[in-house]
């Protein structure tokens, strides 16, 4: 059974369809690339899959370890394992950092019945994984993405990933506003979390991502379907051609 | 039209039960002739006036005519098990370390104070215990700061019972903060307070007052603090209304503040059903530092109107003012605030921020910001926001894992920590946070 099963999926905002009949099944262990142009959906697909208000389904259905997501919660997806790195990630001016960490994790562990991180353990944690994303401490002093540049914003992300451990994370446009230095400390946070039970989703509009987050499979998103798939060689031939043919084919389609 | 105004003030229930009251008490009420003068002309511009309703600009949203159905009767002394009940009453401040004044239904009650072993500059006693020893410095005093045009004061003034007389002289430090403590026993009373507070020139104190009660008794307080700080003196203030779910509470400071002062007085307001909150604040000398702050939470019916009124008579005085409201259910906040700068007050630095977060769509919140500017060189501003929770912050951290009440709360406390985080006093502002935090708790 595939971790995550999408079923021609119909969903959008205020009762418009930005997907329309999106078919992906991803296995444990698999890295997926969506690749497609501005307006195809892929921002969409992250937010209904991370149940953001107002991203309703109108048709079709997602499982997720079996389960149907629609009707979990976002905090629910959260922690049976769905993780969305935000594409813009929010600012959230007078929640510390750490507070903001340690109650999501704990969040977590308390709805998986486990016990809650000794503070201890948990500063260890943030902190180990801070220091491989060059991270420095004196931001986690901050509120939640106060004051942080870009890159330090989706390198924030990544650290959120990495603490919480999903079983499966949607990168939403992480290259964006990355410049190649913060790129290959992103992509190696990414890398260093890839195995077995671990899935993941990238989202991207440019294929030099996937030169350092190698995917297994790479699927072309066009008008709210996956309208090509492939291998990682696919993506390369994406950068050369551009996404014309494949707007056209969903088009006629 | 002039006849129109003529019509008599005293009309409802209320107003009459408080004339009733007056004429019952007035001459046993503490205090000689002058004090008794000082009473009878505040009865008389209550009888003029009546009660403040809608149609008085400064209580337009809070119609008191209206609100208050009935005058109670004065409390009567406090009872052995009404003491009792007050032992642990201030138990909100947890860990910090106060000196306690304890009034239980408006009267001083020296056992449960602490009263030995005073700082060095620091005298405290009772305010009906100085009016009865005829304190002819004290009594001259009384009234000096607070309006005596505002009805609230005005009754204060004609029904004052008991409150905190508090000197301390030029040039102390009182490290342990004074914490006056006014219960409510939970009798349906009335019990009216008033406090005289003398800081010196260069001292330095702090004054906690918290009001409290027990739920299920629609008791009703009538609280004013006269203040006076010294030149060059550091003074914070912070006021507890933390009354029970049925009770009628007015309060009142007004303070005259000297020059190079450092002022700070910080307004929480989380209990009673009907909240009037008045700041009347007087900046007299130059180039005195103040922060004016305050955070209300208010759920269910509750009403709780804070009015501000801060004048700049000097040169190059600097005055920040924040306040947060978080309202649920059907409550309603009010915030009136005015800034006055006076046509000497030049280089006056002069800043209100008010902030409401509504929590439900049947919540209301009514902001009157005010700037008066009669100086030319100065910088004043004023802003007023009213609005939900950021849905999509709240998806953010639901995103992460954090249940919906959860992140709801953490949003809240972050925006309310913009006026707690002016609390110097840390212990202080935990307690705060932490009476915050339950309150988050019972939210439904």
């Amino acid at each position: 059974m595939p971790l995550l099963e999408i079923n021609n999926l119909h969903a959008g905002i205020e009762g418009k369809d930005i997907l329309r009949g999106l078919t992906l099944a991803v296995n444990a262990g698999e890295v997926h690339a969506i690749m497609g142009p501005n307006g195809s959906g892929k921002s969409t697909l992250a937010y209904v899959l991370a149940g953001k208000d107002g991203y309703a389904p109108t048709a079709g259905e997602v499982l997720f370890d079996g389960r149907n997501i629609f009707d979990l919660a976002p905090d629910e997806r959260a922690a049976a394992g769905l993780f969305l790195a935000f594409q813009y990630p929010l600012e959230i001016p007078g929640v510390a950092t750490m507070t903001f960490l340690r109650t999501a994790l704990n969040a977590q562990r308390k709805k998986r019945g486990q016990a809650e991180l000794s503070t201890p353990d948990f500063l260890k944690a943030v902190r180990g994984l801070a220091k491989t994303l060059g991270i420095d401490q004196e931001m986690l002093r901050r509120p939640v993405n106060v004051g942080f540049s870009g890159g330090e914003k989706k390198r924030n992300e990544i650290l959120q990933m990495a603490l919480l451990e999903p079983k499966l994370a949607v990168l939403d446009e992480t290259d964006s506003g990355l410049d190649i230095d913060a790129l290959k400390i992103v992509a190696d946070g990414v890398n260093r979390l890839r195995e077995r039970t671990r899935s993941f989703i990238v989202i991207t509009h440019y294929q030099r991502l996937l030169n350092y987050i190698v995917p297994d499979v790479v699927h072309v998103l066009s008008k709210g379907r996956i309208v090509k798939t492939g291998g990682k060689e696919l993506a390369l031939e994406l950068e050369a051609r551009g996404y014309a043919e494949y707007q056209e084919e969903a088009a006629v389609a | 039209m002039h006849a129109m105004t003529e019509v008599k003030a005293i009309k409802t229930a209320a107003e009459a039960g408080l004339a009733e009251t007056y004429a019952a008490a007035r001459s046993r009420l503490p205090g000689g002739k002058a004090v008794a003068a000082q009473r009878q002309a505040a009865f008389e511009v209550f009888v003029r006036d009546g009660l403040p309703h809608r149609r008085v600009e400064d209580w337009k949203y809070t119609d008191l005519r209206a609100l208050m159905r009935e005058a109670r009767p004065l409390a009567p002394p406090p009872d052995a098990a009404a003491k009792a009940q007050a032992k642990t009453a201030g138990a909100m401040l947890g860990d910090v370390e106060t000196r306690r004044l304890v009034f239980v239904d408006g009267a001083f009650v020296p056992e449960l104070s602490d009263t030995a072993a005073l700082e060095n500059g620091l005298t405290v006693g009772s305010l009906a215990q100085a009016l009865a020893d005829g304190d002819a410095a004290l009594s001259g005093e009384l009234g000096k700061r607070a309006p005596a045009t505002d009805v609230a004061v005005a009754l204060n003034t004609a029904l004052m019972g008991d409150g905190a007389a508090i000197r301390i002289a030029p040039g102390a430090t009182i490290e342990r903060p004074l914490h006056l403590v006014f219960m409510a026993s939970g009798k349906p009373a009335a019990s009216f307070v008033r406090s005289l507070v003398a800081v010196g020139e260069r001292a330095r104190a702090m004054l906690i007052e918290s009001h409290e009660g027990p739920p299920g008794c629609g008791y009703q307080v009538n609280a004013a603090l006269e203040l006076a700080v010294g030149e060059g003196a550091h003074v914070d203030h912070v006021r507890i209304i933390g009354e029970g779910a049925e009770a009628l509470h007015v309060s009142t400071l007004a303070a005259a503040i000297g020059g190079k002062a450092r002022f700070n007085t910080f307004s929480f307001v989380i209990g009673g059903a009907v909240v009037r909150n008045q700041i009347f604040l007087d900046f007299d000398g130059d180039e005195t530092v103040a922060g004016i702050r305050g955070a209300t939470l208010l759920k269910a019916r509750q009403h709780a109107d804070t009015t501000l009124v801060v004048r700049h008579s000097g040169r190059g005085c600097q005055s920040r003012e924040v306040f947060k409201s978080v309202l649920d259910d059907e409550a309603h906040g009010v915030f009136q605030g005015r800034i006055i700068v006076k046509p000497h007050a030049q280089q006056t630095d002069a800043r209100m921020m008010t902030r409401a977060l509504l929590l439900s769509d049947r919540a209301e919140a009514d902001n009157k910001p005010e700037l008066e500017i009669f100086a030319d060189d100065v910088q004043c501003g004023h802003g007023a926001t009213a609005g939900a929770i950021d849905e999509a912050l709240k998806f953010y951290l639901m995103a992460r894992g954090i249940p919906n009440a959860e992140a709801e709360a953490l949003l809240i406390q972050a925006f309310l920590g913009e006026a707690l985080d002016g609390l110097e006093h840390a212990a202080l502002r935990e307690a705060l946070m932490h009476r915050v935090a339950n309150w988050l708790k019972t939210r439904g």
